[in-house]
């Protein structure tokens, strides 16, 4: 159990002109809940479908539950819902299931049992013997998650499992998704619905151009509480003074300072206004992932600055 | 491979592509019964000898053959097309690929599905066919096993580059390219035996060739030879045997056997290299 569950060694993936992924080096460790995530074309389901040898690295390499990636016997211990997810219409649910089990190597005699299972925790059971044809969109989602988790795999993909489901779906999902961090699985998250991944996830990772451009504990990656002040006749020692609250940067006629707790923005505005400062708008800034995320993706890159 | 040969059997059904099948057989075949019963009734009314009619019935059998061996070309390639093709584009493959097996498995048990629902049809068909014509104009094939049998080797050929296209190229685009491919090699067929009747040997080595590289024709040859009368093939051989090779409804010789062994043997390679090019393509 030591080896990590997922771990990518410089991994590029180019699909002709276009680089999906640029050297990404990631590791994962067992048990971890881990939020993937990113702007569209950020390469987030090429690292999935690369785990799962869906697709090959151009270059690098990379090793999941202890062997190369796309390795058959690991994927035994893999459950995987893709972001295009589309399941045989003509099949029942529990028949979809009970496919899977036998694909993924269930024993004969526990597969309806596991299938059971996985339509109990996805909530689908009272519809386990309707056709798939039938299903709405969040009812296939939910099926498609009941097939990741069938014979509670070591390691689960979620490629936006949230993206069809109702508000009440997505707190069944946050619940599916924590049971199986609890009971040992390592969890990966793909979303776009960063409060979905900041109330669940233990760590994220923000892929950029294919680039890691951020990684680690959520709290580490969050931005911190903050205020943004518009202000203008502030003279230079006016501004000086101001540091005693935090760092500070200047933005035109704007000012921020972060990491600041929101108890002592009228002390800021106060001192402002002492310093013969004229204060035009106060935004407190509450520390998010989202502002965390968009600062990153915002961010002009290196090679444009 | 099994379960996916299961799964692709249990498809066919559940989609009721067996059961139109079987519809289109019945009707076929009724139809059959019933022109042949008119055919020889109205040739016996007019005082036809029975030589004749047997002859007349046994060419009809052929061209019933040849209409059949095209419906079996169309729907080898509407049931190989999306086999892999249409998963791959609806995105069903992707949680299956996902699981513990090589995509060779996959693409291995599509086909082994696909053969057998294919091979049911032609085999159904065909003997229905051959027993109707037989209870109707007492007109009996000479081969009718053989002749069922390259039918369905014809059919999986076609059912073969199909499903094999289909795991590179769109699926319409792979039925569509097995359609015309099919038309092609019996163009390819009819014109090897007018060269060779006209002593044009370059053009026909070119044709025979493509016989080669698309067994498809050459097999339509075993089933006509299996449906011939002896007689028919006797009096063309003895009369003017290189233009009897030129007639696309004429075979006065099976297929050889090293052909039928290439065939075995085309169908293995176009299967292992698409295995080889589908174990490699990223989806």
């Amino acid at each position: 159990m030591s080896t990590p569950a997922i771990e990518f060694d410089g991994i590029t993936k180019t699909y002709g002109r276009t680089t999906a992924l640029d050297d990404l080096s990631l590791r994962v460790g067992r048990g971890e809940l881990v939020g993937l995530l990113g702007p569209n074309g950020a390469g987030k389901t090429t690292a999935i479908k690369l785990v799962l040898g869906l697709v090959r690295p151009t270059s690098g390499t990379g090793r999941v539950l202890g062997a190369p990636i796309g390795d058959r016997a690991a994927r035994s211990r893999i459950g995987y819902l893709p972001e295009l997810f589309r399941y045989q219409p003509w099949l029942r649910a529990r028949e979809v299931l009970t496919l899977h089990a036998e694909l993924a190597g269930v024993a004969p005699a526990r597969r309806m049992a596991a299938a059971d299972e996985a339509l109990d925790q996805v909530g689908l059971t009272e519809r386990a013997d309707d056709p798939v044809s039938g299903f709405s969109k969040g009812m296939q989602q939910r099926l498609g998650l009941g097939v990741a988790l069938l014979g509670q795999p070591e390691l689960i993909l979620l490629d936006e499992p949230t993206s069809a489901l109702d508000p009440v779906g997505r707190t069944d999902v946050r619940a599916i998704v924590r049971a199986a961090r609890d009971r040992g699985a390592t969890v990966i998250l793909n979303s776009h619905l960063l409060t979905e991944v900041e109330r669940v996830c233990d760590r994220v990772v923000i892929l950029h151009r294919g680039r890691a451009i951020a990684s680690g504990p959520l709290d580490e990656v969050v931005a911190a509480d903050g205020v943004r002040l518009r202000v203008d006749d502030l003279d230079d020692g006016g501004r000086a003074s101001l540091a005693r609250f935090g760092p500070v940067s200047f933005d035109g006629e704007w000012l921020s300072i972060r990491p600041l707790e929101a108890a002592r923005i009228p002390d800021v505005v106060a001192a402002v206004v002492a310093a013969g400062g004229r204060v035009h708008a106060v935004e407190p800034g509450r520390g998010s992932l989202e502002a965390r995320f968009l600062e990153l993706v915002t961010a002009p890159s290196e090679e444009s600055a | 491979m099994i379960v996916i040969a299961r799964l692709t059997v249990r498809e066919l059904v559940r989609r009721r592509v067996v059961w139109v099948l079987a519809a289109l057989t019945i009707l076929s075949v009724a139809l059959v019964a019933w022109g042949l019963d008119r055919l020889v009734s109205l040739a016996r009314a007019n005082g036809t000898n029975e030589l004749e009619i047997r002859i007349g019935v046994s060419q009809v059998l052929i061209m019933i053959a040849f209409m059949f061996s095209f419906v079996l070309a169309m729907t080898a390639a509407f049931v190989g097309a999306p086999a892999i093709g249409g998963d791959l584009e609806s995105g069903v493959a992707l949680a299956i690929l996902a699981r513990p097996l090589r995509r060779a498995e996959v693409l291995l048990g599509r086909w082994l599905g696909s053969a057998v629902i294919v091979v049911a049809y032609t085999i159904a068909s065909g003997v229905l066919a051959i027993v109707v014509a037989i209870q109707v104009s007492g007109y009996g094939p000479p081969d009718p096993i053989l002749a069922v049998a390259f039918l369905s080797g014809q059919a999986l050929v076609l059912l073969t580059l199909t499903l094999a296209l289909g795991s590179v190229l769109p699926s319409i685009a792979a039925g569509a390219i097995a359609v015309v491919g099919f038309g092609l090699g019996w163009m390819a067929g009819v014109l090897a035996g007018v060269a060779a009747a006209l002593g044009v040997a370059t053009l026909g080595q070119v044709a025979e060739v493509s016989r080669w590289i698309f067994p498809s024709d050459g097999l339509w040859r075993g089933v006509i030879y299996g449906l011939e009368p002896p007689l028919v093939v006797m009096l063309a051989t003895g009369n003017l045997p290189r233009f009897a090779d030129a007639n696309p409804f004429y075979a006065t010789a099976p297929p050889p056997l090293p052909f039928v062994l290439w065939s075995i043997v085309w169908i293995a390679l176009v299967l292992g290299l698409s295995s080889w090019w589908f174990e490699r393509r990223d989806l």
